[in-house]
C-alpha cells in the first residue's frame, strides 16, 4: 500500500483568514500537489489567478492543486480524495468556522489512506478574545484553539505590539502546548503549516521567510531511543514549531519521525533515508540546544558488518 | 368551462371561521367554486352530484409541515421498528419488539435475495423501546456473515452494521478512537456507528450512499401513496440538495397526471454561501409548478437533543453531557436572513436546543430593522425546547412556529429521564403556550423520523403522552379543534400558502381529506384512529384502497 496521504487540519471561527492563508498555500505550493476540501466555494476560495479549470464540485488550479467542496459530506469527499489521480501529495482540510478539528480528526482516523499531519487554528489578533467571549460561540472557539497544534496568530498589523503580546499570552494561557506563529494576510512560511514542505530545499522562500523562525538540519550519527526523542522534539521547552526526519533505532530499525507542536508520531522507513532531522523553529530560543539534546540521546554506531 | 361537479358528504369540516361546517362542495377545474347546502350550490348552474362521499368527513386536505421524502425510499428497506407503521402499499408491519424479532424478520427478508453478495439493509431501529439493549454486530451475524447487512435507526443518526459490513467498510480494525465507535471487549467496533462521519464509509456497502436524503423517482411516487393514505395533500421535503438531476426527477415525477400530492421542497442552506443559495432559490422559484412548490430555504442552526448535539441554555443537559454542536455560525444566518428577507425567499430554521431558539430570535431581530418586511413568516422547525419568554419573542418578531408534536409521544420519556430533566422534558413542544402567545402554530412527524399522520401529530398534541403511557405537560395540550388547525390551515400559513390551501372555501384548491370518522366527535383520546378513505387533490380522486 502506499504511504499515507498527509492531512493538516484548518480550522478558527469565520474571518480569521483560513481562506487567505490557503491561497497563500496554493500561491506557493513550489511543485506540491496540494488538495484542498473546503466547506463551500464561497465568494472568491481560490485567488482567480489560480484558477485553470472550475466545474460544480472541483477547480483545478495551477500547479497540478485542486480544490473541492464538501458541503455537508466530508466523509465521503474523503473517500473521493483517496482515490484522486493524480494523487495529491498533500491535504488540506479547511473546516467550517464553527467546526469542532478534533472531530475531524476523528473522522479522518476511521478512513485508509490518510495520516493526520495536524490541527492548524488560525486566530485573528484583534477579535480572537472577543469571540472567545461570544454570547454564543465562546466554547467553540475555546474548543478550537484546545484542539490546536499550531496556532497561526493572523492579522498581526491590525493590533499595537502590546495587545499583540497580550493576545499572545492569552493564546499560550488557553492552549499551553500550542506553537503560536504570527502572521497577516495569512503569509506564513508553508513549512510551518505542511510537513511536506519540511526537508524539501530549505522551504524558507524569500517571499515568506519570518524574522522569527529558523529552519535547522540535525546531523545524526548513530542510533536513538527514538520514542524518546521525538518526545523531546515535541516539548514545548525545546521551541519546535515541527521536525521531520529518519534515525536508527536502538535496534537499528531505520524510523521517521513527524513533530507537529506537541504531536509527534514515529513509523518505519525505508533503510535507503538517511539519518537527519529538519527542525523548524523559534529563532533565539532553544534551537541551537537541540544539538546537544540529541548528541546527548545518540549511541555510538555499532560497526557495519 | 371544464364541468362543476358537487360532492355530497355526512359533513365538510371547512376550517374557515365564517363557515364552520357544510354538507355540500362544489369544485369546478380543480378549485373549489363553492361551500354550503346543496340549494345554495345550485345557484352555479349545471352540475353534476357525485354521492361518493355521502357517508364520508371532509376536511380540508391535511398539510404536513416538516418531513422528507426520503420516506418512500426507506420503505424498501426491511421495517424494523418497534411500533406497528403501514408502507406506502397499505400493508402495516407489526413493530419488532426484540433483537430476535429484528433477527427473525431479517432472516425472512434474506432468504428473498438471490445476489449472495447483495446488501441486506433495514430502518426505523430504536433500541430505547427495548430497554435499550443494543444491537451487536454478532446479532446481526446470525442472519448472515457473509453478506453486508446495516440497520439504520429512526433518528437516522445511528447505523448498526454486521461484521461483513464492518470489513467492507475497513473499520474491522482494533486501535480505533472515534466517540462515534464503540468497542467491544475484544477491541474491536461493536457494530453501532453514531454520526454520519462514522456511517459513512461503511453505509455505502448496506445499501444506505451518500445521497440517500434525496429520494428518487420510485421513492417520491411511494411518498405520495403514504400521502393519500394519511389523508395529506400537501407536503415539504424540508432539507433537500435540490442539485440539478433531483430538480428534474421531482419536476417530472410530481408532473404525472396521477401524482396525488403537492411537494414544497425546501433547499438546505449547507455547503454554500448565504449568497449562492439565496440565488438559487430565486431560480428554483421561477421553475415551482402547482405540485412542486420551489422557493424555500432551510438553514440549520444545531443538532438534535437525544443525540446531545443540540444547544441548549444553562442548566445544560441533565445527564451533564457537554453542549451540542453549532451547524451554522449567527454570522451566516444574520446573512442569509438580509438577502432572503430582501428577496422575499422564506426561511424555515431547525432549532432543537433553547440556545439555539435564541440565537435564531437574536439574529433575525437585527435584520429585520435592515430590510422590514411586515410578512415574513420565517418559521422555527422543531424549536423543542422554547420557553414561553421565547414565544413572546417569536411574536413579536412576526415568526411561525411548527413544533413536533410527535416527538414527545416517541421520545418524551427519555428526555424526562435522561436528556433535560422534568421541567424541561415537560414544556417542550408547548403548542399551548404558542398558541397563547399569538405565535401562528404548525405541528410535525419529521417522517421517516416519526411515521406520516397528521392525525397521530394532532392526537399527540391534544394528549401529550408518552410511549410508557405518561401524561407529560398536562397545560400545554391543546384543544382537538385547535390541533386539527394546526394540521390544516396553521401549516399551510406557514408555508405562506393559506390563501389557497388549508380550509375549504371558495376560490381555494379542491384538496380535501376524505375521512370515514369525524374526528371532531371521536373524542381527543381516539384522534389517532380515525380513519383515512383518501385524499382528493387539485379535484383528483384518489381512493387509498386503489393505490
Amino acid at each position: 500500500m502506499s504511504t499515507p496521504i498527509p492531512v493538516t487540519v484548518i480550522g478558527g471561527y469565520l474571518g480569521s483568514g483560513k481562506t487567505t492563508m490557503v491561497n497563500h498555500l496554493l500561491r506557493n505550493a513550489n511543485g506540491l500537489r496540494l488538495a484542498v476540501l473546503v466547506n463551500e466555494f464561497g465568494e472568491l476560495p481560490i485567488d482567480e489567478g489560480l484558477i485553470e479549470a472550475q466545474d460544480d464540485d472541483i477547480i483545478s488550479i495551477a500547479g497540478g492543486c485542486v480544490c473541492c467542496s464538501f458541503g455537508s459530506d466530508l466523509t465521503g469527499a474523503l473517500m473521493d480524495m483517496a482515490v484522486l489521480h493524480p494523487r495529491p501529495d498533500h491535504l488540506l482540510i479547511e473546516s467550517s468556522g464553527v467546526a469542532i478539528p478534533s472531530a475531524i480528526v476523528g473522522s479522518l482516523s476511521l478512513l485508509d489512506g490518510f495520516r493526520t499531519d495536524g490541527i492548524v487554528i488560525l486566530a485573528d489578533a484583534e477579535t480572537i478574545q472577543a469571540s472567545a467571549n461570544h454570547k454564543y460561540m465562546s466554547d467553540t472557539v475555546l474548543r478550537q484553539i484546545a484542539d490546536a497544534n499550531i496556532v497561526v496568530l493572523n492579522k498581526t498589523d491590525l493590533v499595537n505590539e502590546e495587545r499583540l503580546g497580550a493576545t499572545f499570552e492569552w493564546l499560550a494561557n488557553q492552549n499551553p502546548d500550542v506553537r503560536i506563529v504570527k502572521a497577516y494576510y495569512g503569509k506564513v512560511m508553508p513549512d510551518v503549516v505542511l510537513d511536506s514542505f519540511l526537508g524539501k530545499a530549505s522551504g524558507v522562500g524569500p517571499s515568506h521567510h519570518t524574522a522569527d523562525i529558523d529552519v535547522m538540519t540535525l546531523d545524526i550519527e548513530g542510533r536513538v531511543d527514538v520514542e524518546n526523542l521525538a518526545r523531546a522534539l515535541a516539548d514545548s521547552e525545546n521551541g519546535l514549531i515541527r521536525a521531520k526526519g529518519f534515525v536508527t533505532s536502538l535496534c537499528g530499525q531505520k524510523m521517521l519521525i513527524q513533530v507537529v507542536g506537541s504531536r509527534w508520531e514515529t513509523s518505519n522507513a525505508s533503510d535507503s533515508m538517511k539519518d537527519g532531522i529538519v527542525c523548524l523553529g523559534f529563532k533565539g530560543e532553544v534551537l541551537q540546544g537541540l544539538k546537544m539534546l540529541v548528541n546527548s540521546m545518540t549511541v555510538e554506531t555499532v560497526p557495519q558488518g | 368551462m371544464s364541468e362543476t361537479i358537487i360532492y355530497s358528504a355526512q359533513k365538510i369540516i371547512t376550517m374557515n371561521p365564517s363557515r364552520p361546517n357544510a354538507t355540500h362542495v362544489a369544485v369546478q377545474g380543480g378549485r373549489i367554486l363553492a361551500v354550503g347546502d346543496l340549494t345554495e350550490l345550485e345557484t352555479w348552474g349545471p352540475y353534476r352530484l357525485d354521492e361518493s362521499f355521502a357517508d364520508k368527513i371532509l376536511m380540508p386536505g391535511l398539510v404536513e409541515g416538516h418531513a422528507h421524502t426520503m420516506e418512500g425510499t426507506l420503505w424498501r428497506n426491511v421495517y424494523c421498528g418497534f411500533f406497528d407503521r403501514a408502507d406506502p402499499d397499505g400493508k402495516t408491519w407489526d413493530g419488532v419488539k426484540t433483537i430476535q424479532a429484528i433477527q427473525d424478520r431479517l432472516i425472512e427478508a434474506e432468504a428473498k435475495l438471490t445476489d449472495p453478495d447483495a446488501p441486506l439493509s433495514g430502518w426505523s431501529l430504536d433500541p430505547i423501546y427495548m430497554d435499550n439493549k443494543r444491537v451487536t454486530r454478532a446479532d446481526l451475524d446470525k442472519v448472515s456473515s457473509t453478506r453486508p447487512i446495516g440497520i439504520l435507526h429512526a433518528s437516522g443518526h445511528i447505523l448498526n452494521v454486521n461484521t461483513k459490513a464492518l470489513e467492507l467498510g475497513g473499520l474491522l480494525k482494533p486501535g480505533i478512537n472515534h466517540e462515534g465507535i464503540p468497542l467491544g471487549t475484544d477491541g474491536l467496533p461493536t457494530g453501532e456507528l453514531f454520526g454520519p462521519d462514522t456511517m459513512t464509509p461503511v453505509g455505502v456497502h448496506v445499501g444506505f450512499n451518500r445521497s440517500m436524503t434525496d429520494s428518487d423517482e420510485q421513492g417520491l411516487r411511494d411518498f405520495a401513496k403514504l400521502c393519500v393514505r394519511t389523508g395529506v395533500t400537501t407536503i415539504t421535503d424540508l432539507a433537500a440538495r435540490l442539485e440539478p438531476d433531483g430538480v428534474e426527477s421531482m419536476l417530472k415525477v410530481t408532473n404525472e397526471e396521477t401524482y396525488p400530492a403537492r411537494v414544497v421542497p425546501l433547499q438546505i442552506f449547507m455547503g454554500a454561501t448565504a449568497k449562492e443559495t439565496v440565488d438559487k432559490v430565486i431560480g428554483l422559484k421561477a421553475r415551482a409548478t402547482d405540485r412542486l412548490r420551489l422557493g424555500r430555504i432551510k438553514a440549520v442552526a444545531d443538532g438534535s437533543i437525544q443525540g446531545f448535539s443540540a444547544r441548549v441554555r444553562w442548566p445544560g443537559y441533565h445527564n451533564g453531557a457537554p453542549n451540542g454542536l453549532w451547524y451554522t455560525a449567527p454570522e451566516q444566518l444574520a446573512e442569509l436572513y438580509r438577502l432572503a428577507l430582501a428577496a422575499d425567499v422564506q426561511v424555515h430554521t431547525h432549532t432543537n436546543g433553547d440556545e439555539a431558539t435564541e440565537m435564531v430570535l437574536d439574529t433575525l431581530g437585527p435584520a429585520l430593522k435592515d430590510v422590514p418586511s411586515p410578512d415574513h413568516r420565517f418559521t422555527l422547525q422543531h424549536c423543542q425546547l422554547a420557553d414561553a419568554a421565547q414565544f413572546r419573542r417569536m411574536d413579536k418578531l412576526g415568526m411561525c412556529v411548527n413544533l413536533f408534536a410527535n416527538h414527545h409521544f416517541y421520545w418524551g420519556d427519555e428526555h424526562y429521564r435522561l436528556t433535560v430533566g422534568p421541567e424541561r422534558a415537560t414544556r417542550m413542544n408547548a403548542c399551548r403556550t404558542a398558541l397563547d402567545t399569538g405565535v401562528p402554530l404548525a405541528i410535525h412527524s419529521d417522517a421517516p423520523v416519526t411515521p406520516l399522520g397528521p392525525l397521530f401529530t394532532a392526537w399527540s398534541a391534544v394528549n401529550r403522552l408518552t410511549a410508557s403511557g405518561r401524561t407529560q405537560g398536562e397545560h400545554e395540550k391543546i384543544e382537538v379543534s385547535e390541533a386539527l388547525r394546526a394540521i390544516t390551515i396553521g401549516a399551510a400559513y406557514t408555508l405562506h400558502m393559506d390563501d389557497e390551501i388549508g380550509s375549504i372555501e371558495v376560490g381555494k384548491k379542491a384538496d380535501f381529506a376524505v375521512l370515514e370518522d369525524d374526528p371532531t366527535e371521536i373524542g381527543g383520546a381516539n384522534l389517532k384512529d380515525v380513519r383515512v378513505w383518501g385524499t382528493v387533490q387539485g379535484g383528483r380522486i384518489f381512493a387509498a384502497a386503489d393505490l
